[in-house]
């Protein structure tokens, strides 16, 4: 299939971007979408001009590297996968597709479509983690009873991978669903109670700093989240910090 | 050692979270605007409640209104909260706006908000300004009249006036019951997302989610309908 590419091209973070019109010929529709950015960049050295830059690491779908705002949608059209799960049979000969990086004062630009998301990893450092004393004490996490349906819960938080998909879809580029996954996984289990207070206090005044906007329930991270992280973990997390912040 | 560093520093980063935070964070803004919508919903029952019986009972209306208009608790008490959470409501609202907006400052050349969210969930701003405007057409029909006829022309108590008062904006004058109607549909378009959003906001997401939902809908449709029909009601029948 022949497609017609727009894409932000931008030198570096503190370059003015812009968006380039890329024509492309030969476009299979088992090709992934990667695939089709790949062939591009192949025409690109060519022809000598520098390649597209975007994010891409398993290419399954399993690490949150890949990232790209394709037609206004994180990770494209279809819900429940990542960029790299999109095939280019969803799209038709002829097609138009705008391709630009995720969106938010939180993830500058570095580079064309790349942006950084170390704003996530400083949200995780302050609190997403339980501190085990590793003396030689350890106690064997499997005998640490753990309701199912709790268990289930905190699993299916964790399956955050922490691509940004839910801040890009957000209109108000809110990194809440993110930081609800990483409190809700432990709020969930006995090992993370002991930290619980200070763990949602400070992991969500690390997400204000970063500049993220405020949650107004429109559900659209929810809807965009590759891996179906839900709404109910938000409305955890306002109940986790409400109950710290009045504990105090 | 390594325990009772992190034991520490956590103690500092939570006393300074409390004490500054609560006022501060996006969650407690959340909450506040959560809250002060409930309380407008609330509001909105009871006025709506009120409103009706002028539709079957100019007598009843008159005499509940008569009691609004006099009690101490209610004009002492209850009417400054209430202004105070509108007030509250629409200044929180706009700051929410203005820091959203700066949490993305180059904005997307395409963006398909309709596939992932509703209308009345991205332009609840939008919605909420309409409403501020209504509310000074009401104020300047209803509100500022009654304090003038109480508190500055003094007049004598009369528990017969509030219906004909009521009924005179409306019959007649087709401008002002269509500005109502609008503003009216205004508010169940903000009341459709805002309602039902305002549970998740303050913690509460289970099993019973599904049918506060299915309720906040049906009040988000109905009030407002009713209100509409209270006003072409009067105009029609005057």
């Amino acid at each position: 299939m022949k497609l017609k590419l727009n894409i932000w091209r931008q030198e570096d973070a503190n370059a003015k971007g812009g968006f380039e019109t890329y024509d492309l010929d030969g476009i299979h529709g088992d090709m992934s979408f990667l695939e089709m950015l790949d062939i591009l960049n192949n025409e690109l050295v060519e022809k000598n001009v520098e390649p597209v830059e975007f994010d891409h690491d398993c290419r399954e779908g399993i690490c949150g590297m890949c990232s790209l705002q394709i037609n206004g949608e994180p990770h494209g059209p279809d819900k429940g996968i990542t960029t790299c799960q999109l095939h280019m049979r969803r799209f038709k000969d002829g097609d138009t597709i705008t391709i630009e990086p995720f969106r938010a004062k939180a993830f500058p630009v570095i580079r064309d479509l790349v942006v950084d998301r170390s704003s996530f990893d400083r949200i995780q450092h302050a609190g997403g983690y339980i501190s085990v004393n590793t003396s030689g004490n350890t106690q064997d996490a499997n005998s640490i009873p753990v309701e199912k349906e709790n268990a289930d819960l905190a699993f299916n938080a964790a399956t955050c991978i922490g691509c940004g998909a839910c801040v890009a879809a957000c209109k108000n580029a809110s990194a809440m669903l993110f930081t609800s996954a990483k409190v809700s996984q432990y709020a969930l289990l006995p090992q993370g109670e002991i930290e619980a207070t200070e763990r949602v206090l400070n992991m969500v005044h690390q997400m204000d700093n970063e500049g993220f906007g405020n949650c107004t329930n429109t559900g659209a991270c929810e809807l965009e989240c590759p891996k179906g992280i839900s709404l109910e973990n938000i409305a955890r997390m306002n109940r986790e910090y409400l109950s710290a912040s009045f504990k105090g | 050692m390594y325990l009772i560093n992190i034991k520490c520093t956590f103690g500092v980063n939570f006393k300074q979270i409390v004490m500054s935070g609560i006022s501060k964070t996006s969650i407690a803004r959340k909450f506040a605007m959560a809250l002060s919508g409930l309380f407008l919903v609330l509001f909105l029952a009871q006025h709506f409640t009120i409103n009706f019986t002028s539709v079957f009972s100019e007598d009843t209306f008159n005499e509940i209104s008569h009691f609004m208009g006099t009690n101490f608790l209610v004009q002492a008490v209850l009417q400054p909260v209430l202004i105070f959470g509108v007030v509250f409501h629409f200044i929180m609202g706009f700051i929410l706006e203005i820091q959203n907006n700066k949490a993305r400052v180059v904005k997307y050349k395409k963006y398909s908000g309709g596939a992932n969210s509703s209308w009345m969930s991205r332009n609840m701003i939008f919605s909420g300004a309409v409403i501020l405007l209504f509310l000074g057409l009401h104020f300047y029909d209803f509100w500022f009249p009654e304090i003038v006829h109480k508190y500055i022309e003094s007049h004598p108590e009369d528990a017969t006036r509030y219906y004909s008062e009521t009924v005179a904006k409306f019959a007649g004058d087709p401008i002002r019951t269509g500005l109502y109607a609008i503003s009216f549909i205004f508010l169940m378009l903000h009341l459709l997302h805002g309602f039902a959003s305002s549970f998740q906001s303050i913690g509460f997401n289970n099993k019973y989610s599904r049918a506060l939902t299915v309720f906040a809908k049906a009040f988000a449709v109905v009030i407002p309908l009713g209100f509409i029909f209270i006003a072409v009601f009067h105009y029609i029948n005057n």
